[in-house]
């Protein structure tokens, strides 16, 4: 089933396409931990942008705390450039629900109040939760309702693959 | 008490951690998830917005039978960047002197709904008593109780020293000054040999060293500068000026000379070796100023790196994990 699955680097480089001219000279891309941090670096270079990448870790801001707590992991944000009346565009790999979307707009907000902030999606899978919708997307991708369609980084290729989620 | 039935009190059969009572049988692979855990927050200290929502809605209570200000307050601090709701009582000073028990006092505030407990008492084993009577899924951390144990006292330390010398298994480390009634020693010894620390010392005055504690698995100097020969980690205790009357000790003066940290002692340790002490310091009693605030000092980042591994413990006990 992962054959019909697009190749993720033709995708950041259509994206970048898309989002050439579209967002402010100055915008600064930041890629949400861990997919969206590897597609923001491509698009980074790709764009030439001068701001520097920023990356976010949602994991404090997640709604399913409660439930599943804390992963562990030593990953941090870093958002080296002030927030502060500055476009901002998240960077993730596959908009699903919206959570981790709301998850990250929260934490960018603990940096500081950006003049606009937009949204880029390497693949959109469908199956929204919330009111949240992308400005700049790969391609949207179906995978059945009881997989994940998750990102990996095997020596700097990226791949899609549709995985069943566990019970 | 045994070893194993703690472990049980306070570690679930998941593995999870319930309660924080001791470091003492806390498994490896539990305390390196704290200190991982506390990694990331110590970025939330250091942001804007220091508060994350991760306790949101939860009543934390800070139960102290014996007062302190500064252990509470980071306490406080640590919950509220969690975005919990923080309750001080000062029990001491109220409930206790009317009759009423301990286990009284605490169902009386569980019956307001609080889903975690922080103790402070002078008798040790007090919060392991309140840990077994709590309703399921109240937590309770030991802040402190009698001389037996102050382990989120004895975490921060492991947090502190992984921060500047990221392994433990090569580390020569030492405790210095009145051993015998202090908890964070106690609590630091349990967690450093967990972690693997392959030549942990003591030293101090017979007198201030507690009987067998080689049994522990440390080696044990009357001599400081002895004692001091190589190490990475220096770690001063505070000497609790009731004792300095006592028959112990001759005096503050005596100790000083004797035991306390300056910088010709300290040229004996090894010449990146850290300074700790978990406050408060007695300057000119069990440390130098010089010391106290020279290179090799990491006191105040031991109080910020504190707030951290407070939140992680926190975040941990209020979740399913």
């Amino acid at each position: 089933m992962s054959a019909e699955l697009p190749d993720p680097e033709a995708l950041v480089r259509e994206l970048a396409e898309r989002m050439r001219g579209a967002i402010a000279a100055d915008a600064a891309l930041v890629g949400v931990y861990t997919g969206g941090a590897w597609v923001a670096e491509r698009l980074h270079r790709a764009l030439g942008l001068a701001t520097p990448l920023g990356v976010l870790a949602v994991t404090l801001h997640r709604d399913d705390f409660g439930r599943i707590g804390l992963h562990r992991e030593s990953r941090r944000s870093q958002i080296p450039f002030a927030v502060d009346d500055r476009e901002v565009v998240l960077v993730d790999d596959v908009l699903h629900t919206g959570r981790t979307l709301r998850a990250a707009l929260n934490e960018l907000f603990d940096f500081g109040r950006p003049r606009a902030v937009r949204l880029a999606v390497l693949a959109d899978r469908g199956g929204r939760e919330l009111p949240v919708a992308a400005d700049f997307t790969g391609a949207r991708v179906e995978v059945a309702d009881d997989e994940e369609l998750v990102l990996s980084n095997e020596n700097g290729k990226l791949r899609f693959a549709a995985v069943k989620r566990p019970e | 008490m045994s070893l194993s039935s703690k472990a049980s009190l306070q570690v679930g059969p998941d593995g999870k951690l319930k309660h924080l009572l001791t470091t003492e049988g806390l498994p490896a692979e539990l305390v390196r998830h704290i200190l991982d855990t506390a990694d990331q927050f110590v970025s939330v200290s250091e942001r804007d917005v220091k508060k994350v929502p991760l306790l949101r809605g939860k009543s934390i209570f800070n139960v102290f039978f014996e007062n302190s200000t500064r252990t509470r307050t980071t306490f406080e601090i640590a919950a509220k960047r969690l975005s919990a709701d923080v309750i001080n009582l000062n029990v001491g000073a109220s409930s206790t002197t009317k009759g009423e028990t301990l286990l009284d006092t605490v169902w009386n505030l569980q019956a307001m709904d609080a889903d975690m407990f922080i103790v402070r008492h002078s008798q040790s084993g007090a919060p392991h008593l309140i840990a077994r009577h709590v309703k399921p899924g109240v937590a309770v951390i030991n802040a402190g109780d009698g001389r037996h144990a102050h382990p989120t006292q004895g975490l921060l330390d492991m947090y502190t020293i992984r921060h500047y010398k990221k392994d433990f298994t090569g580390l020569t480390v030492a405790i210095v000054g009145d051993v015998l009634h202090s908890r964070v020693a106690r609590s630091q010894i349990h967690a450093l040999k967990t972690l693997g620390v392959p030549d942990l010392r003591v030293i101090g005055p017979r007198t201030l060293v507690p009987a067998q504690v080689e049994r522990l698995g440390v080696r044990v100097f009357d001599d400081m500068v002895a004692g001091l020969k190589d190490c990475d980690v220096v770690i001063m205790l505070r000497l609790q000026s009731e004792r300095m009357n006592g028959a112990l000790l001759p005096s503050a003066g005596e100790f000083f000379k004797c035991y306390g940290l300056n910088a010709e002692k300290l040229a004996h340790a090894k010449p990146d070796a850290i300074v700790m002490h978990p406050g408060p310091m007695n300057r000119g009693v069990e440390i130098d100023s010089a010391v106290a605030d020279g290179r090799q000092s990491v006191i105040l980042p031991q109080v910020t790196f504190g707030i951290a591994v407070r939140m992680a413990v926190m975040s941990m006990l209020g979740s399913a994990q």
